[in-house]
């Protein structure tokens, strides 16, 4: 992790008597010749839910797969609870939500939560009870005796997610829970976590899209090329990458050479034949708007957009979130 | 707009490996394997094992005994393998030699009886002569007809003087008395016929090939199975038992594959269960299995066949942990070399079915050459069929299974000592 994480570093952390749900300090892990984490630490506050925003190939499900022991890392520790990862104390509190659809298929929703909770050696009552509540939670008790094969994609997802909380972890590790579900499964999902949210959960989420790490996440790392590059809440982050300033979005129409030309000369950026501008004052707009007819291109649209965190990953790297 | 359909099947053909095995190189295998066992390979045509205890001594059960030894369609054995506890050991008794039929040692054993020699010709196995006994295996339905049929050919062609003789006194015995002159005639031709079979096998011509049967007395007696309702019941039961047991088995340890696809591996991993706990778990669940599907096989023998099932309970339970235990060990091997359920498949069926086919799933191996019986050595086919042979067809007790009970567990352990090795690779990245 760069200087950044270190220095947004909650000093009373430290001083905290309880270990940390997470405590990551200077990971590596490299395959053959890609270094997939470079050098990440960080740490985690208990109830809290860190996001890690990055594009596909970031290294966030190496940095979650790390964690959760099933990567050993070339350096570096990381600890759940005080407990070194892969260690069965540190299985016992860690839940793990993976991309995949890491199910039985041939099993009902009821037998695949049963299968895992024997897995985290959980019997009788106890295991009953916790079938029940991820039921529940997945609003998925009206399927417990489907078969998990013939449920629609959101169903799965959600199943998926109450597999990794079955045992009744203290911290959970949600990796891209949403790829690929509509918008009212996505929604659902959301509604699952905050609800884990308000009983205190502690939760790291990866995912691609800025939406749902400024929905669920209090603070948010980005991620590229297995580095932190930034850690901070939502504001924080595009306050120190844009302070006051505000976006100009232009559409211009004339030769492209000529437009590329005139926005590089004007300090803007060119994304996908858009303009985007910086700008501390509206007044400056004019400025824009005189510029362009100056250079004889022709404005066909403009808006203004507060920067989001897209905003702050292209400032950041010079790429697009979804590159 | 033909062509470019071919070119595009075969682009596709060539990059699906799978298919270019199970097309190409499987049936390849089992041809070579079929032409081995029945083919044009001359030098190693199997020949038929026998024992011969020469009880008579005579100069005419020795000559039959030398031209058993001579033919070439047979292995005459008159005195076992030399061991440690017995390095010069004598000839074969009639009970050593029917003991060693029992045991399945060979196939055959023929018992000149004392006396033989006297009248070796006999037509009729009903007569007080003492005749030679054929003891078998019935489990063998092609080996005793044709060392009878070769009996009949070896008296025909290594006691011509004999069977002259024998002949002269049956035509005077029931034709009327020769004159001086025809005996003369008839002794000149015995003692040229005595003077041919004196020189060495190069120098004779002319020997006579005929195969009339019934010169030469034989009562055939199996000395195995010779109760058995369904002779070859048991044998088939364990051998297509087998054959589907592996293929059972790698099905089913293919679901490790399908769970590392998934990523079902991934999650139990990260939970409290370990890798060699995994593979166990796995390992005992496909014993079950192939445990169950053995015990369903021979309860249908049973109710179908009349198999003498309830009687061979211990025996059965034994061969059957441990057949299970083997398949289900190379089922978990299999499963963690391959990469894709494609791969499994395309693997297990070439393995299995050349396992199968030298191993005696397919055909009994007493028909192979001695070359492929030596193969069949290494396949858990062999073993098994071989040690539930010993129990439902030679009733042999439990202790006697200590062979193929130490091999089938062996291959057990090591194969999934290798499979445990092998899964490391899905353990950590």
């Amino acid at each position: 992790m760069g200087d950044r994480t270190s220095a947004n570093s909650n000093p009373s952390i430290s001083a905290s008597p309880s270990p940390l749900p997470l405590q990551i300090d200077t990971l590596i892990k490299r395959f053959g010749q890609v270094v997939a984490v470079d050098g990440v630490s960080l740490e985690l506050r208990s109830g809290e839910c860190l996001g890690l925003l990055g594009p596909n190939g970031a290294g966030k499900s190496t940095l979650i797969r790390t964690i959760v022991g099933r990567v050993i890392p070339d350096s570096g520790r990381v600890t759940v609870f005080g407990a070194a990862a892969d260690s069965p104390a540190a299985r016992a509190t860690l839940g793990w939500v993976p991309q995949d659809l890491a199910l039985y298929p041939r099993l009902t929703a009821k037998e695949n939560l049963r299968a895992f909770g024997r897995y985290y050696g959980m019997t009788g009552k106890k295991l009953d009870e916790a079938v029940a509540w991820c039921l529940d939670w997945a609003a998925l008790q009206d399927r417990a005796g489907e078969l998990t094969r013939n449920l629609s994609g959101g169903m799965k997802r959600r199943l998926n997610m109450a597999a990794g909380l079955i045992h009744q972890p203290r911290l959970v590790l949600m990796d891209e829970p949403t790829v690929g579900v509509d918008p009212q499964s996505r929604n659902r999902i959301f509604e699952m976590i905050e609800a884990l949210r308000t009983r205190g959960m502690t939760i790291v989420y990866t995912t691609h899209y800025m939406e749902e790490a400024e929905r669920l996440c209090d603070r948010i790392a980005i991620v590229d090329h297995g580095h932190i590059i930034a850690l901070d809440t939502k504001e924080a982050l595009i306050h120190n990458s844009f302070a006051s300033r505000t976006q100009v979005i232009a559409r211009l129409d004339g030769p492209a050479g000529k437009v590329s030309a005139w926005v590089a000369q004007r300090g803007g950026r060119l994304v996908d034949a858009t303009a985007e501008f910086t700008i501390e004052r509206p007044t400056e707009i004019a400025g824009l708007l005189e510029g362009a007819a100056a250079a004889g291109l022709e404005l066909v649209d403009l808006s203004l957009r507060r920067p989001n965190l897209e905003s702050v990953f292209l400032h950041l790297t010079g790429r697009e979130l979804r590159d | 707009m033909i062509i470019p359909i071919v070119r595009t099947a075969l682009v596709a053909l060539r990059r699906d490996r799978v298919s270019l095995v199970l097309s190409f190189v499987v049936p390849i295998a089992f041809f070579t394997i079929f032409a081995v066992v029945f083919g044009e390979q001359h030098d190693t045509v199997p020949k038929i094992k026998i024992i011969v205890v020469d009880e008579d001594q005579s100069h005419s059960s020795q000559q039959l005994v030398k031209g058993l030894e001579s033919d070439g369609s047979l292995t005459v054995t008159t005195k076992p393998a030399p061991t440690k506890d017995q390095p010069q050991p004598g000839d074969y008794t009639a009970v050593t030699a029917e003991a060693a039929v029992k045991a399945g040692d060979v196939s055959v054993a023929l018992i000149v009886p004392q006396g033989w020699g006297a009248n070796p010709i006999s037509f009729r196995v009903d007569s007080d002569e003492p005749a030679i006994q054929l003891l078998n295996d019935a489990s063998d339905t092609i080996a005793p007809q044709m060392v009878a049929g070769l009996l009949q050919k070896v008296a025909m062609t290594a006691m011509p003087e004999t069977m002259a003789e024998q002949g002269m006194k049956y035509s005077e015995q029931y034709v009327g008395g020769f004159t001086p002159e025809q005996h003369k005639k008839i002794n000149d031709g015995l003692e040229r016929l005595r003077q041919t079979e004196s020189q060495p096998d190069s120098a004779r011509t002319g020997t006579a090939n005929s195969g009339s049967g019934g010169i030469i007395a034989v009562k055939s007696r199996s000395v195995v199975g010779e109760n058995k309702k369904s002779p070859m019941v048991s044998f088939e039961a364990a051998a297509i038992g087998v054959m589907f047991l592996l293929f059972t088995a790698s099905g089913s340890a293919g679901a490790l594959l399908d769970e590392a696809e998934s990523g079902a591996l991934d999650r139990v991993l990260s939970s409290r269960i370990t890798m060699s706990g995994l593979l166990t778990g796995k390992l005992v669940f496909n014993i079950l299995l192939a445990f169950t599907q053995l015990t369903v096989m021979f309860l249908w023998a049973w109710a179908v066949f009349h198999l003498d099932f309830f009687s061979h309970i211990p025996g059965f339970i034994v061969m059957g942990l441990c057949t299970a235990f083997a398949v289900a060990a190379f089922g978990m091997l299999l499963a963690s070399i391959c990469r894709t359920r494609a791969q499994l498949g395309a693997l297990s069926t070439l393995l299995i079915l050349v396992m199968s086919a030298i191993g005696g799933s397919m055909f009994p191996r007493f028909l192979m050459p001695d070359a492929m019986q030596k193969a069949g050595l290494w396949t858990i086919n062999a073993w098994a069929i071989d040690g539930f042979t010993k129990v439902f067809w030679r009733d042999l007790p439990v202790t006697a299974l200590w062979q193929q009970v130490s091999v089938l567990l062996a291959i057990g352990i090591l194969l999934f000592a290798i499979a445990r090795r092998i899964a490391r690779r899905w353990e950590y990245a």
